[in-house]
């Protein structure tokens, strides 16, 4: 355990460096022109232009312009040239809107995948199983910001009625009941597509399991169905939509929910980075960019030791 | 002593003697993909949102037709100071702002409480009223909806089949690299998917697509200006490239083993010859699969990418950016975010339901999924 431990810790650290170098890349080294210049925003002047390339290294080789950039990410003095805000603050006062939308949310795709994946596979091939497979199909085609927009508009905006409050965040500390009211619909539209998606893996996975062997001896002695759903079906088959909600929760925490965050005026850090491309305020969504990335390595490794806690076998030998 | 069948009762040899007095017909030899066609070909519900597919294509190849003739009007052309007139009746395209009720979407008088200010309220659809013009309505611009409808499309439509069979070319080669040579090879491009799936796509494209909004593309001899739809294009098909190649590498390295491989290659067949001639075809299927499915994928990573303004630059139409203009005007007219947003549903579910019918057509055991 120990041994695999400090080996998937160890790639994490390379995934992470390799993580920080593509970000360099991206931002720093593919796009064309001058950049000191893109660094620096839409309304610079020459002087900022001459500061930042003299700040940021880039009169100097690409190393040096590597390790400048690092300090800045890591040293929590990256400022946004445009705004003249920290970039780190700024995504702290992020966070809480961002996780409270990706928790709500993931538990419940989650609750609502799993039941609707159950369902439609016990009754696989019946009306209400096609029902469902057309609902989560639209589910995973439509675009998840018109959603947003189309359900803010219905239901709280007035086009069908004003019940729920329109956009916008409320900190849990101040008002716990206005928190959760807030929330309601970003939750709903962010869960919609992951439900759609896991209930039909589900589905899929439980009829592949139900034609397994061991399934067949459970009905020959005797057990009743529900026990075999729970017990020896459900165990198997949710294997594969835990690996995929904890790389979707992970992405969804790490800002990867800037759609709904920007439709229903959250202010969480992926809807940082959405006013930040506006602004063609670079610094902002590399920091977002790079931070969610780290981020998410690091909740992979964390997820992993849970599941080689859980089943040996994933142990590597 | 056996004993002898009477004509009604039932023996074993019936199927072989009703058999033998029929006329003698050849086995045929039937390939998988004939196989793989004849169960595409009782999918009728397949067929029927490929049809849908079909046409949403051709309706949007014939844009310049549609502007030309009936709208009058090209995609990115303003008529905001114009009138145009609707059942006899003159109407400006875009009328000067005041007081809207949010319930109705009506004027109403600026005393009354609840009314929203909006500074220019667009044309709503005239249907055919205009005789074709502003059949869905005019943006803020004075820009006519259902032209740019038709135009969005061929940009979003473009982006989704181009990234798509760019990303699966690059999946493809990747994947045959990494398997084939395994080692060194394997062991840099299954890093670099690693590296890659640290990233949520939307983050990834928003990166990318914010960083070369500037300046463009200037490597590798490729030049492409700032604006082109070609930046969109080439981030989705770049970012999506290990939800693909991952997949296929994996099959890809089971094939491997097999012993057809092994006697190509003591044959003297070349490392290319057995990459692209004996491996490839056995993940053909796949490939098809993966390709259908994707290009609904690709189209909803564009319209996202546009809507936040890091894919498709304006004035350039696509559904997403016409998503994005509509979204201030919803409550008066919504049909500005709508419509788009039915095409994208319409376009996406056609291709889902077309690639599911595939896969079970080309492999009814197989487990291919792309991810969201």
């Amino acid at each position: 355990m120990l041994n695999f431990l400090v080996r998937r810790t160890v790639g994490a650290i390379l995934v992470i460096i390799a993580v920080t170098f593509i970000v360099f890349v991206i931002f720093i080294v593919v796009p064309g022109g001058d950049p000191a210049q893109r660094i620096a925003g839409k309304n610079a002047t020459q002087q900022n232009i001459v500061n930042i390339r003299k700040d940021w290294g880039f009169d100097r080789p690409f190393y040096v312009q590597y390790s400048k950039m690092m300090q800045k990410m890591f040293s929590g003095e990256l400022v946004s040239y445009t705004s003249q805000q920290n970039v780190l603050d700024q995504i702290k006062l992020g966070l809480p809107a961002t996780f409270s939308l990706a928790i709500g949310a993931g538990i419940i795709w989650l609750f609502f995948g799993i039941v609707v994946g159950v369902v439609s596979a016990i009754k696989a091939g019946k009306l209400s199983d096609r029902a469902i497979t057309v609902l989560a199909l639209i589910g995973v085609s439509m675009p998840v910001f018109w959603l947003g927009i189309v359900t803010r508009y219905y239901l709280a905006e007035g086009g069908l009625t004003t019940f729920f409050p329109d956009g916008e965040y409320v900190a849990f500390t101040s008002d716990p009941l206005q928190w959760f009211w807030h929330l309601v619909l970003p939750w709903t539209v962010l869960a919609v597509l992951f439900i759609g998606f896991y209930s039909r893996v589900l589905r899929g996975n439980i009829l592949d399991t139900s034609n397994e062997d061991y399934v067949r001896t459970a009905k020959a002695k005797g057990l009743a169905p529900n026990r075999i759903m729970r017990k020896h079906i459900l165990r198997l088959s949710l294997i594969p939509i835990i690996t995929l909600f904890g790389l979707d929760f992970a992405a969804v925490l790490g800002g990867g929910a800037i759609l709904t965050e920007t439709v229903f005026d959250l202010h969480g850090v992926g809807q940082y980075a959405y006013e930040s491309i506006n602004n063609f305020d670079l610094p902002p969504i590399m920091a977002v960019t790079m931070y969610a990335a780290i981020f998410i390595v690091v909740f992979n490794v964390l997820v992993d030791l849970f599941y080689a806690f859980l089943d040996p076998r994933i142990r590597p030998a | 002593m056996a004993q002898q069948a009477t004509e009604t009762e039932f023996t074993l040899d019936t199927a072989a003697e009703l058999a033998a007095h029929e006329e003698p017909e050849a086995i045929r030899g039937r390939s998988p993909w004939y196989l793989a066609w004849r169960r595409l070909r009782r999918n009728y519900v397949a067929f029927f949102f490929l049809f849908v597919f079909i046409v949403v294509v051709v309706a949007c190849a014939f844009a310049p037709v549609y502007a030309k003739h009936v709208a009058g009007t090209g995609p990115n052309t303003n008529h905001i100071l114009e009138n145009v007139k609707v059942n006899g009746k003159e109407t400006p395209v875009v009328s000067s702002g005041g007081y809207i009720d949010p319930h109705t979407g009506k004027l109403c008088p600026t005393s009354q409480s609840g009314c929203k200010l909006v500074a220019s309220i667009p044309i709503g659809p005239t249907w055919f009223g205009a005789g074709g013009k502003f059949v869905l309505g005019a943006d803020q611009n004075g820009r006519d909806i259902a032209v740019r409808l038709l135009y969005g499309g061929r940009t979003s439509l473009f982006i989704g089949i181009f990234s798509s069979a760019i990303c699966v070319f690059f999946a493809v080669i990747l994947a045959l690299v990494a398997a084939y040579y395994g080692g060194w090879a394997d062991f840099t491009i299954t890093r670099f998917f690693d590296v890659m799936f640290a990233f949520p796509v939307i983050l990834l494209g928003i990166a990318l697509g914010s960083a070369l909004a500037i300046n463009g593309f200037h490597h590798f001899g490729i030049n492409i200006q700032s604006g082109s739809i070609w930046i969109p294009t080439l981030i989705i098909s770049y970012v999506l490239v290990p939800y693909i190649g991952r997949p296929l590498r994996g099959q890809v390295l089971s094939l491997r083993e097999k012993e057809f491989v092994e006697a190509s290659i003591s044959q003297g067949a070349s490392p290319l010859r057995v990459m692209f001639i004996e491996l490839l075809p056995n993940i053909a299927s796949s490939v098809i699969v993966f390709f259908t499915l994707i290009i609904a994928n690709n189209i909803l990573l564009e319209t996202a990418l546009s809507f936040l303004g890091a894919g498709v630059q304006p004035p350039t139409a696509s559904w997403g950016t016409m998503i994005a203009d509509g979204q201030n005007l919803i409550v008066t007219r919504p049909w500005l975010s709508f419509a788009p947003g039915l095409a994208i549903i319409i376009t996406v579910v056609s291709l889902n339901v077309f690639g599911d019918g595939l896969r079970d057509a080309l492999d009814p055991r197989a487990k291919v999924k792309v991810s969201h």
